[in-house]
Parts: C-alpha cells; sequence; structure tokens
C-alpha cells in the first residue's frame, strides 16, 4: 500500500509538472517552444514575453492553486459529512457567491473580475455559515450528513431563485453576470491571484493539518470522542477550511463543479481511505485536472477558448458515470 | 364510496372501507388533506382568475364560466387566465408526482426530476432551440417546436439516464448518481449556450429555464392534460408496489413483486410526467422536490402520497403565480422564481421543526 | 368470509417426508466471488432446519438463494420440483415467505401498516385491504402478541417488539415456508427464547415448515429438528441435532475445544465451550 500511495504521489507530480509548463507554452498564440524558453529565463519585452509573463504565468499559477482547493475541499466535505456525493456546491458555497456577486453587479455597479472577488467571498463565507447553523439547527445533537444535505439544497434554491429574479429584472446584470457564472480561469491576472491566495494557502494548512483528526471523526463521532477527539472543534475547523478553499476558488474563477465530487474518488483509488494521503493527492489531482482541462480548453476552440467549467464537465461526466457503474462506490 | 355494513376494526388504525370486489383502508389525514388542498386550489384560481391589469370580481368570473360576462372578460377570463391557471394546475401536480415517484424509488427526500437531469434534458434542448434556432426565419418555428422538442430532450436524457444506470438491475442510488453526472454536462451545455448566445436570446432562455406560465394557452392544456389523464391513474395503480418497493429489494421481493419491472413502471411513468409538465411551462423549480415532502408530512405518512403530493403541487403553483403575476407590479417574473423562495423557507422549517422534535 | 383460519396455509401436498425446497449442485456468490460451490441440500415438509456455522461460511447466501433473492450462478433451486427463477415471482410468495437480515421499513410507518404489507401477495391495487386479509393481520398480530401496538410507529419500539412485528409480517402473508435469517439477532435470551416458541408453535400448530439461519448453537440444538452445519461455503454435516453437534464437528467447524453435554431440561445437546478461565 504504501508502495503505490508513494508512486501514485509521485506521478502526481510530474503530471503536474508537464501540465504546469504545458500551461504556459500552449494557448490561443502559437509561441514557439524557443520564445517560450527564453520568456522564461532571459525576457526582452518582446511580444511574447509579454503573453507568457502577465497573461499565462499568472493563470497557470491560479490554476494550480484553485485546482488544490477544490480537490481538497471535496476530499474534506466528503470526510466529514461521510457522503460519497457530497461536494462543497453542498453547502451552498457556489449559490452563495453566484448571489453576492449578482447583488454586487445589480446593485453596486461593480463589473471587473477584480471587484466580483470580495463579493463572491463573502457570498460563500455567509451561505456556508448559514447552512451549517440551519443543518445543525435540523439534526439531533448538532448538524447530520443529511440534514446538511437538505438545508443546503433549500438554501441553493432560495438563493437561485433571488438570483433568478434579478437577471431577469435586468438584462445588464444577466449579460455580466452569465460570463461569471462558468468557471473561467481567462483573464484573471496576478492582481486576482494575489487576492485569493492568502486565504488559499490559509485553508491548504488548515485542511492538512486537520488529516488525523479527520481520519478518527469517519470511524463514527462515538469513537472520534472515544480516541479522545474533539468532534465539534475538528468539524468547525473543517467547514471553515472548506470555505476558505471552495469560497476563494470560486470567488476567482467562478463556479466549477466536479472537481471537488469526481477528484477523491480517483484519488481513494490509490491512497485508501487515510486522509493524511487522500488530501494531499487529491490536492495534487485537483491542479493537474484543472490546468489540463483548462488547456484543453484554450486548443479546442481556437481563436477563442471553452471555458473550464465546461471542459471539466464534458470530461469529467463520462469518466464518473463510468466509475459508478464499474462497481459501488467505496466507503468515505 | 362507503363501508358496507360498517365491519368492526380488527387492526386498531386499519378501517376498512369496501364495495364488492374493492377494498382499501380509510385514512381520514389523507382524504382531509386532499379536500382542504382541493378547497385552497379552487380559491387560489379564482384569485389567479380575478386579480390582474383588468381585474374581475369573482362572480362575474362565475357568471363568464357558466356563458355570461361581456365580450371582454370572457376574452380575459376564457382565452387568457383560464387557460393559464390550469396549466399551472396541470404542471404543478405533474411535477409533484414525478417527484414523489422519484423519492420512492431512490428512498431519498433528495430526489426528484432536476436533481437526476430529466428537466435538464429537457431544459438543453429548449435552449439549443432557442439559442440556435431562435432568430429570423426559424423564430415562429421554433416557438411552436418548443415543447415538443423539450419533450423529447427529457426522455431521450431519461433512456439514456436508464440505459447507463442498468447493471443487472436498476438500483435507486446508482441512478441517482448517473444522473447527477448527465446533468453536470446538460448544465455545462446550458450555460456555454447561455455565453454564446446574443443577450436577449440569454434572456428568453433564462426566462424559458425558470420555468413560466406566461402566455400559456389552450394550446398547453389540451396536450399536458391529455397526458395527465393516461399517466395519473397510471401513477395511482403503480402506487400499490410502489409501497411495498418501499422495504427494500430482499423483502419487496420476498412479499412477489417484480423489483425491477415495477422501479421500470415507476420510472417510466414519473419520467413521462416530468418530461410533458416540463414541456409545457419550462422546468419550474422545486415543486417536484418539495410537494411531496409537504404532503407526506401533512398526511403523517411514512410515504410519499401520489394523490395528496398532486393536490399540494397544483396548489403551490398556482398560489406562485398569483404572486409572480401581480406582486411586483408591472414587471411579471416566471412562476418558478416564486416556487423556490416560497418552498425553501418552507422546507427550512419543516427541517428545524423536525430536528426539535427530534431532541425534544 | 372464509371459515378457515387466514394464516392457515392451504392444505396443498402438506403430506410429511415431501421435499418442499432443493437446492441443487448450486454455486453462489456475488460477482466474482464465489462463496458456496456445488452445494446440493433438501428440505422437508413439515420440519424445522436451522442452519449453522461460523461467521462468514455462506448460511445467509444459501438462505438468500433458497428465497430466490440470489440467483445461482450454477445449478438449481427447486421449489416443490419446479425451478424458482422460472415461477412467477409472486406465485413463489404465496407459499414461500422469507424475513431478510435487518430489513428497512419506512420511517414513521405503523406496526399495523407494516404487518398489512405482509398480505400484499395476496392484494391487487383496487384490492388493498379485503376482510380476508384483515382477518389475516388481526390473527397474525394476536400470534406474536403485538395486536395492543398496532398503531405504533415501528421505530419507536424495543428491540424484541420490532422483530415480532417482522415475523408477524411473514406471518400474514400466510405461506407453508418460511425463512428466517437471523431472527433473534439483537435480542437478549428471553425475548430470542419468545421468538423460537413462536416458530416451534408455528410448526406443531399451523405444520409450516421452516428454514433459519441461527448463530447460538444451543439453541439451534433445542428448537430445530434438523441441523446444517456449513464451513467455508460447504455442508460439512447435516442432520438431527444429536447427530451433528458433537465435539469433533465443533472442532472441525467452529475451531471449538468444547464439551457436549446433554440439555439437562430437553435432552439435546448442548455446548459448552473448554476455553482456559475456569479455574473457579
Amino acid at each position: 500500500m504504501r508502495t503505490r500511495r508513494l508512486t501514485g504521489l509521485t506521478l502526481l507530480a510530474v503530471l503536474l509538472v508537464l501540465v504546469v509548463f504545458a500551461s504556459i507554452a500552449l494557448g490561443t498564440k502559437v509561441i514557439p517552444f524557443a520564445n517560450v524558453w527564453s520568456a522564461l529565463w532571459t525576457p526582452t519585452g518582446t511580444e511574447d514575453d509579454i503573453v507568457i509573463r502577465s497573461l499565462r504565468i499568472p493563470r497557470t499559477v491560479l490554476g494550480v492553486l484553485v485546482g488544490v482547493a477544490l480537490g481538497l475541499a471535496g476530499a474534506l466535505i466528503q470526510g466529514h459529512t461521510r457522503n460519497p456525493l457530497a461536494d462543497p456546491g453542498l453547502l451552498g458555497v457556489n449559490m452563495g457567491a453566484s448571489f453576492l456577486v449578482v447583488v454586487g453587479i445589480y446593485v453596486f455597479g461593480v463589473t471587473t473580475l477584480f471587484g466580483y472577488v470580495w463579493f463572491a467571498f463573502v457570498g460563500a463565507m455567509v451561505a456556508s455559515a448559514a447552512v451549517f447553523l440551519l443543518g445543525s439547527a435540523g439534526g439531533r445533537g448538532g448538524a447530520t450528513p443529511v440534514t446538511l444535505a437538505l438545508a443546503g439544497a433549500a438554501l441553493t434554491f432560495l438563493l437561485s431563485g433571488l438570483v433568478s429574479a434579478i437577471i431577469l429584472i435586468d438584462t445588464d446584470t444577466l449579460d455580466a453576470y452569465r460570463f461569471w457564472n462558468v468557471g473561467s480561469l481567462a483573464g484573471r491576472d496576478a492582481a486576482v491571484a494575489g487576492q485569493v491566495a492568502p486565504f488559499l494557502v490559509a485553508g491548504v494548512l488548515i485542511a492538512l493539518a486537520g488529516a488525523p483528526a479527520l481520519n478518527a471523526l469517519s470511524l463514527g463521532e462515538d469513537v472520534a470522542r472515544s480516541l479522545g477527539q474533539d468532534v465539534r472543534r475538528t468539524r468547525a475547523l473543517g467547514i471553515v477550511a472548506i470555505t476558505l478553499l471552495a469560497g476563494g476558488a470560486t470567488a476567482a474563477c467562478g463556479p466549477i463543479g466536479f472537481v471537488g465530487l469526481v477528484v477523491p474518488h480517483v484519488a481513494r483509488t490509490f491512497t485508501g481511505p487515510d486522509h493524511r494521503w487522500l488530501l494531499p493527492a487529491s490536492g495534487l489531482l485537483g491542479a493537474v485536472l484543472l490546468l489540463a482541462a483548462d488547456v484543453v480548453g484554450r486548443l479546442v476552440a481556437r481563436p477563442g477558448e471553452l471555458q473550464v467549467g465546461i471542459v471539466l464537465a464534458f470530461v469529467g461526466a463520462p469518466f464518473f458515470i463510468a466509475l459508478v457503474r464499474r462497481r459501488t462506490m467505496a466507503a468515505v | 364510496m362507503t363501508a358496507t355494513a360498517a365491519p368492526a376494526v380488527k387492526v386498531a388504525g386499519r378501517r376498512p372501507l369496501r364495495r364488492g370486489p374493492v377494498s382499501g383502508v380509510w385514512r381520514p389525514r389523507n382524504a382531509a388533506v386532499i379536500v382542504g388542498g382541493l378547497v385552497v386550489l379552487v380559491l387560489a384560481l379564482a384569485v389567479n382568475i380575478g386579480r390582474g391589469e383588468f381585474p374581475i370580481s369573482i362572480p362575474e368570473v362565475l357568471a363568464v364560466l357558466v356563458g355570461g360576462g361581456d365580450a371582454g372578460q370572457q376574452f380575459i377570463v376564457l382565452e387568457l387566465r383560464l387557460p393559464r391557471s390550469l396549466t399551472g394546475v396541470l404542471v404543478g401536480g405533474a411535477l409533484a408526482v414525478a417527484g414523489a415517484i422519484m423519492q420512492s424509488i431512490a428512498r431519498n427526500p433528495l430526489a426528484s426530476p432536476d436533481i437526476i437531469g430529466i428537466t435538464w434534458g429537457a431544459s438543453a434542448a429548449a435552449v439549443t432551440l432557442i439559442v440556435l434556432g431562435g432568430s429570423g426565419l426559424v423564430g415562429s418555428l421554433a416557438a411552436v417546436g418548443l415543447p415538443i422538442a423539450a419533450l423529447v430532450g427529457g426522455l431521450v436524457t431519461a433512456v439514456l439516464i436508464y440505459a447507463l444506470a442498468w447493471r443487472k438491475g436498476i438500483q435507486g442510488f446508482r441512478l441517482v448518481l448517473v444522473g447527477i453526472g448527465i446533468n453536470a454536462m446538460l448544465a455545462a451545455l446550458v450555460n456555454w449556450l447561455l455565453i454564446v448566445a446574443q443577450v436577449y436570446e440569454a434572456a428568453r432562455a433564462q426566462v424559458w429555464l425558470n420555468g413560466s406560465l406566461n402566455a400559456r394557452g389552450w394550446e398547453h392544456v389540451v396536450p399536458v392534460g391529455i397526458a395527465l389523464v393516461v399517466l395519473v391513474p397510471a401513477a395511482l395503480v403503480l402506487s400499490f408496489v410502489m409501497g411495498a418497493l418501499q422495504y427494500g429489494d430482499d423483502t419487496a421481493t420476498g412479499l412477489g413483486v417484480r423489483v425491477n419491472a415495477a422501479r421500470s413502471a415507476l420510472l417510466l411513468v414519473g419520467v413521462a410526467l416530468a418530461a410533458v409538465a416540463t414541456a409545457g411551462a419550462g422546468p419550474i423549480a422545486f415543486v417536484a422536490l418539495v410537494s411531496p415532502q409537504i404532503a407526506q408530512r401533512l398526511v403523517g405518512s411514512a410515504r410519499p402520497q401520489i394523490g395528496a403530493s398532486l393536490v399540494v403541487g397544483a396548489a403551490l403553483t398556482v398560489i406562485s403565480d398569483v404572486i409572480a403575476r401581480t406582486a411586483f407590479g408591472a414587471v411579471e417574473l416566471p412562476v418558478g422564481v416564486v416556487t423556490a423562495v416560497l418552498g425553501a423557507p418552507y422546507l427550512l422549517y419543516l427541517l428545524i421543526r423536525q430536528g426539535q422534535e427530534a431532541r425534544a | 368470509m372464509t371459515t378457515r383460519s387466514d394464516i392457515q396455509p392451504a392444505e396443498t401436498g402438506a403430506q410429511a417426508g415431501r421435499v418442499r425446497l432443493a437446492a441443487e449442485s448450486v454455486r453462489l456468490g456475488y460477482g466474482e466471488r464465489t462463496i458456496v460451490d456445488d452445494l446440493d441440500l433438501e428440505i422437508v415438509q413439515g420440519t424445522v432446519t436451522a442452519v449453522i456455522g461460523p461467521n462468514g461460511c455462506g448460511k445467509s447466501t444459501l438462505l438468500r438463494a433458497l428465497g430466490r433473492l440470489l440467483a445461482p450462478a450454477k445449478g438449481q433451486v427447486l421449489l416443490d420440483g419446479k425451478r424458482i427463477d422460472r415461477m412467477p415471482t409472486k406465485e413463489v410468495a404465496a407459499v414461500l415467505g422469507l424475513l431478510p437480515q435487518a430489513p428497512t421499513a419506512p420511517e414513521g410507518l405503523t406496526v399495523g401498516d407494516l404487518v398489512a404489507r405482509g398480505r400484499h401477495p395476496h392484494q391487487a391495487w383496487y384490492r388493498q385491504w379485503s376482510a380476508d386479509d384483515e382477518e389475516a393481520v388481526a390473527e397474525a398480530l394476536d400470534w406474536t402478541g403485538i395486536a395492543d401496538l398496532a398503531e405504533r410507529p415501528v421505530d419507536e419500539l424495543s428491540g424484541g417488539q420490532r422483530q415480532r412485528a417482522w415475523i408477524s409480517m411473514a406471518l400474514a402473508q400466510g405461506t407453508e415456508l418460511l425463512l428466517l435469517d437471523e431472527p433473534t439477532t439483537f435480542l437478549d435470551l428471553s425475548h430470542q427464547v419468545e421468538v423460537l416458541e413462536l416458530v416451534t408453535r408455528l410448526n406443531t400448530e399451523r405444520g409450516r415448515t421452516v428454514v433459519m439461519v441461527l448463530h447460538d448453537l444451543n439453541l439451534a440444538a433445542r428448537y430445530a429438528d434438523r441441523l446444517v452445519a456449513m464451513k467455508n461455503g460447504a455442508i460439512m454435516a447435516q442432520g438431527r441435532p444429536a447427530d451433528v453437534v458433537t465435539e469433533p464437528l465443533l472442532r472441525e467447524v467452529f475451531g471449538l475445544e468444547a464439551k457436549v453435554v446433554p440439555d439437562p431440561v430437553a435432552g439435546t445437546p448442548m455446548v459448552v465451550p473448554i476455553g482456559t478461565r475456569r479455574d473457579r
């Protein structure tokens, strides 16, 4: 098992280096390899240098950060709810972010990506806190997976109703919102990456530090308590980490589904259920998947590009269905 | 139906109701919910037909319905508001029954036609038509073809999900998982179509995506009505085996239920209802999910009830339509926006009350 | 309304000694994994058979196959000489009732509704509560002593009451054969005895043929006419309890060093483990 895990992680790291390089080298604008190389090490301010250094490198860095965040958030929420169907959207993160972005556009006239970030982030935070509180109120002795799922679904429907009402009344808002609503890395510069990076890094640290506690929790709350765990604290920290990760990712790129749902299932096939391995593997795999999908999206629709969220759904969903068919889903 | 000679109750809580070869259990709460729901539905219909830009009093509405009233009132009631309201009754009821069936099959309150992708299949077909075929000379053709495209989209999606979920039988959880996967693809397709579209097409698609009763006439009432006349009795007949499926596959097989056949038949009826409803008025949000849950709690039963769900779904949709039409002055919202905003707090309330009861 | 008792099975072919249910060289498993291979078993009319064996030996798998919940990968299961998988499942349900291990009921379901569900094979969508149904359910509730619980939700019952409610449901089905998968799990000793006494009454007073999976060897020896001892998916011994429960067999099947003495009450074999802690 140990060698399998190590091989898996090493392979993922190698893959990540490859897609990072592909993400820098490939894109809508065809740039010869030599120019890519010189832009990296000996830039002279040519047009190619500018494309690479001020567009592709920030985009790649953001892609890695967001991919890691979404993969980790997915593994965390599946671990905490012990539900293989859970993804960060379940906590209302996406709809909360969407709602405040729409409010930002409609009420405050915000139209820049840089401006959306704060609205999205606050919306994601508030929505996930609300779902957690409502889910706790609905369950016997705190949030249970079922009450969390129902509370998340209800809040998501409520917010999506409100979002629909606003974008139907105001066509300008719809026009801005529909582009944000399709998750994408396009047009995100270093400023956007800088805005969300602190939250994402904090989320990663909290998530990884909580891995042993999550292992105990996966044996059931009673066992975790008898092993000396503070269950409430573990849960609360978990929710904070998920919100930082998924909220930060959504704020930067818009709602990107499916990474959080699928990645942990794939990672589990070689790490097993141990979160000390599962979490890093999910993070790496999330980054590989997101960047790869982004590169594919740039190449298939030249001279335009296909948004990463759409590529992911079209590549990820058939894969997910094949996984479901192949066997009963592994327990979390 | 009355009980013959009122036999003594031999099993507490199961009072018989018998006539000839027909027999059943008398459930007062179920009957009360259905009757009460029908009363609310009729009142909501009366209000919905009366209110609007040209208010018509309820006696006048009744007069028009029996052949009186002036020409203007006749036009407004018979050609505009009545068919629109009836479409609401029919699609609301159909979605609710579809939801009750899906939740029973999956034994999961979160399962509904929107979760397993049926309504997204219809949406994807409709939005494709609006965005790619909606402009210029094919515009009018698209308007006529929209419900049919949606119907075909929903049914094709259902067949696809069913085929992919079949592995030596149909299992509820696997069906939901496959549905979620298909759902994600269709949602991505719709979102992509929305960004390649012109903004006014996107707005039209957005109205459709929210489910709207606007401009629904007799040409919507008749086909949806015919479908319901066939499908709802089928659902009621099948609810007999649906009850046995609630006990899990092993017990149901032991009771002589052909589990896969029963589940497939139920699925067929549920999918057809959802697809017809979506074709008629777009994917009206939340009705399919919340109506069976509300009905079940009002009846106090252990599983989703077809009859009570039907009435609750119809009433919820018509009440939402009243609000959508008249609450915001000149701006008319799609009915689906209101069903979500109305239904979600109620579900949260039920959830929190349940939690308090569990702790008590 | 019929005159005979409604949960009394019809008298068709109920002569003693006749094979009702048979497994013929069946291979059973899940997916690629074979659990039972090339197994033969015959269940005779009017007997109580207990299947015993260590955890994971294939007892429940065998019972599932006998109840047509699991199709054999090879071989066949015969009910009254006919292949069970080729009979309409409703026809089977009129003859053979089964209680799965850890059955689940919808939350909030009442005991009356649960037991009434046992009448499903005798009903149709328009005939859901006939006089016969009512008669049979009332009698089944009576037999299991839970008639006064009929309006209570199943999930509020104690373990013993819940188990009786499920048995009552199988009883209301009115079948000649009953398959029970560990009917005594999660019950304390007095409730275990109570359930097995019920099984005995069903057998002696109503002529039911019963096959059950049991864990407790002493109770199995006491309450069954025949024992079937399994290990690793094969039958190691079968016959009267006194012939099956022997010291060598316990060693072979369970890996247990034990003395077998006559049960002071009934004279059936009783297992006394040797163990290491006996010096007091």
